[in-house]
């Protein structure tokens, strides 16, 4: 029992926890500002999400790239390092995984490797580029991951549109071919067409790797220990630029994969777009509200990939315009920034700790 | 021949001074934020505020009959409105230390998701803001100036907003270089510590630069909505925020150097608009253009194209505690 409440009392609980409290009672302060009535919006989100097994499934599938995304953001935190490049390496990923989709002939037990394999390394290069220029050239990588994002949207949509459109529709690819498809149909028909799909299984596997890779190799020793200190680290005769484009590395391809899955297991094609996958950024939140952790990051991916999925369930249940979940989320990150803000909002009962 | 060379110049020079106008602003704001010491990867939703605030209200402004003047005080809105959202980055980085990327990154999401909700509410659920047709601002020709061959219809037949956006370089110049204040705000960017013994206030100098970004930015997003677009939706700012970091960086976070970038960057997105002019320019594919500004920042930076040496003390929260 005192185990269990030094854990309740500790700052990575409570912190998160009243993040996301005062973030969701800040979106119903402005729901109310906007004259609709915030109950019935979080009601109808909630049974958006929880309705039916339709909605289950599609929430899973959203939750799904948040996750490998989130820990693409948490490996980079573990090493020091800021990847604010999810979003590209994402693009690589789904670019990667469209070539290989459309353009080869294979069983599917080659193709679907084949094509998770091309697109985790181009997101893994992509994250590399900005590991590289950090380690040798001492660039901060929070810029150079921002430019990368764009120039991998610009890269793509030119590779879409150049070399694997659809004759009839110049905005998006050809199909990728059956063999490479990582759809789960017989599942789907059991949650009434929902998109399932193999990635969550390979979300999970990505988190345990994660968590093995980061604290049962020597590899992961050295990562942290950079992360950690690089000087110390350096003292201690670990080669620290090659650690920082590993780190960069092994990101990029957690969130390659997430935008494999997008392409083998949701949409089949990818379209030319203007703006980069939300997922990278969300993955910020996500790997902070998840403490940098693999299980704190598939929870956190599962709130925030929730928030996303019924947040057009209060479109149609209050007619709240959805976007205001985008502002629940950002204030969630914005609190646990900031959470010397929270330890002032304590402080009164704090006091009374101490007191009893 | 040549003359034909010329009106092609001339109309290029003219469409970059539109297209370069919201970056510079936008840029001498992140100069303001960055020299002080704060980090502000946030421009880019700054500049949604500042593009939303304008939209809406030149909007009633115009429905209340003020015509131009809608568009005049609209720019008033959109200063007011990106200062107030940069205090919440100023708050969250300076007085509670939070990660100033990540502060940024929220400010970007909050644009984004917040500006798009209001204009629902505003204008019956529709995605965009209505159209302006008064309060908006239209190129105006300099007398005189403007009658000058090929020279006057590059310069001087341009939006308000353009000799606005040069202005404020000018006037950022001076503040910085030239006044104490401008030299008290570039002391706390570079040390902290020692400006706070010389009885700097250092916390309250980079609420006030942090500020101005937001200002600045505003009347950079402000310009797109009520020149260009002349409506506010989610994607009227679409990367110009970041361009406009690009530019701060490539013009080595002076604003002379910045003017000169957001220049070359305005004149990449440009030659977009302008590529049927040029036979030879079809050649490079759009998307190739719009990479310029990334992959040169990330140029300037790697040292291929001369070092940029930012501020000593960007990004770290001063703790008096600590010194």
């Amino acid at each position: 029992m005192d185990k269990v409440l030094r854990i309740f009392s500790k700052d990575s609980f409570y912190i998160p926890l009243i993040a996301i409290i005062l973030g969701l009672l800040l979106g119903a302060l402005i729901m109310l500002a906007g004259g609709y009535q915030p109950m019935v919006a979080y009601t109808s989100l909630f049974n958006k999400v929880f309705g039916d097994l339709y909605n289950i499934g599609e929430t899973v599938r959203e939750v799904t790239p948040l996750i490998l995304t989130g820990l693409s953001v948490a490996f980079a935190f573990r090493t020091g390092l800021f990847n604010i490049g999810a979003s590209g390496q994402m693009m690589m990923g789904m670019t990667g995984a469209t070539l290989i989709g459309i353009t080869v002939n294979l069983p599917w037990f080659l193709h679907v490797p084949l094509a998770i394999l091309a697109g985790g390394l181009l997101g893994g290069l992509w994250g590399a580029i900005a590991g590289y220029l950090k380690a040798k050239r001492g660039i901060n990588e929070v810029i150079t991951t921002i430019m990368l994002n764009w120039i991998s949207l610009y890269l793509s949509n030119y590779i879409i549109a150049n070399y694997l459109f659809d004759p009839k529709n110049k905005q998006r690819s050809l199909y990728i071919q059956d063999t490479a498809s990582i759809s789960m149909p017989w599942l789907s028909n059991l949650f009434n067409h929902a998109r399932m799909n193999w990635g969550i299984i390979l979300a999970l596997l990505a988190a345990i790797l994660f968590y093995i890779l980061l604290w049962k190799t020597k590899m992961g020793y050295e990562l942290r220990a950079v992360g950690f200190n690089p000087h110390a680290s350096e003292y201690a005769g670990i080669n620290v630029s090659r650690n920082v484009m590993a780190s960069m590395f092994i990101a990029g391809i957690f969130s390659g994969v997430a935008g494999v899955i997008q392409i083998l297991g949701v949409y089949h094609y990818q379209t030319v777009t203007a703006a980069l996958p939300s997922q990278g950024f969300d993955a910020i939140a996500v790997a902070l509200l998840g403490g940098n952790t693999p299980v704190g990051v598939i929870l956190a991916a599962f709130l925030f990939g929730a928030l996303n999925y019924g947040s057009a369930g209060m479109k149609f249940g209050a007619e709240v315009p959805p976007e205001i979940i985008r502002v629940v989320i950002a204030s969630i990150i914005f609190f646990i920034a900031a959470h010397g803000f929270i330890r002032i909002f304590l402080k009164p009962f704090r006091k009374g700790e101490k007191a009893g | 021949m040549i003359s034909a060379i010329l009106t092609d110049i001339s109309q290029l020079i003219n469409i970059t001074l539109v297209f370069s106008t919201s970056l510079i602003l936008t840029a001498m704001g992140g100069i303001h934020s960055e020299r002080s010491g704060v980090v502000n990867i946030g421009l880019e939703g700054l500049m949604m505020s500042g593009a939303f605030a304008a939209a809406v209200s030149a909007y009633f402004l115009e429905q209340a009959g003020w015509g131009i003047w809608g568009a005049w005080m609209g720019l008033v809105a959109a200063a007011l409105f990106g200062a107030f959202f940069a205090l919440l980055h100023a708050v969250a980085s300076v007085t509670f230390k939070a990660d100033q990327v990540v502060s940024g990154v929220v400010i970007n999401l909050l644009a984004a998701g917040l500006t798009v909700y209001l204009v629902k509410v505003l204008f019956e659920g529709a995605g965009e803001t209505k159209t302006l047709h008064a309060a908006v601002f239209s190129k105006v020709s300099i007398p005189v100036l403007a009658d000058i061959p090929y020279v006057g219809y590059a310069f001087f037949q341009a939006y308000p907003t353009t000799y606005l956006a040069i202005l404020i370089v000018l006037f950022t110049y001076f503040l910085l270089w030239k006044t104490r204040f401008g030299l008290r705000l570039r002391s706390v960017g570079e040390n902290p510590g020692a400006a706070d013994t010389l009885g700097i206030h250092v916390q309250v100098i980079r609420y006030i630069g942090v500020m101005i970004s937001g200002a600045y930015a505003g009347l950079g997003g402000a310009t797109i909505a009520l020149t260009t677009t002349a409506n506010y939706s989610h994607n009227t700012i679409s990367g110009q925020g970041f361009i406009a970091i690009a530019s701060m960086i490539f013009g080595k976070w002076h604003p002379f150097g910045a003017l000169g970038a957001a220049l070359l960057f305005g004149m990449a997105t440009g030659l977009k608009n302008f590529i049927q002019l040029f036979p030879w320019a079809k050649m490079i594919p759009t998307e190739f253009i719009f990479m310029i500004p990334y992959i040169l920042t990330i140029l300037v930076l790697a040292g291929a194209v001369g070092k940029a040496t930012p501020p000593a003390a960007l990004g770290q929260p001063y703790d008096p505690a600590k010194r």
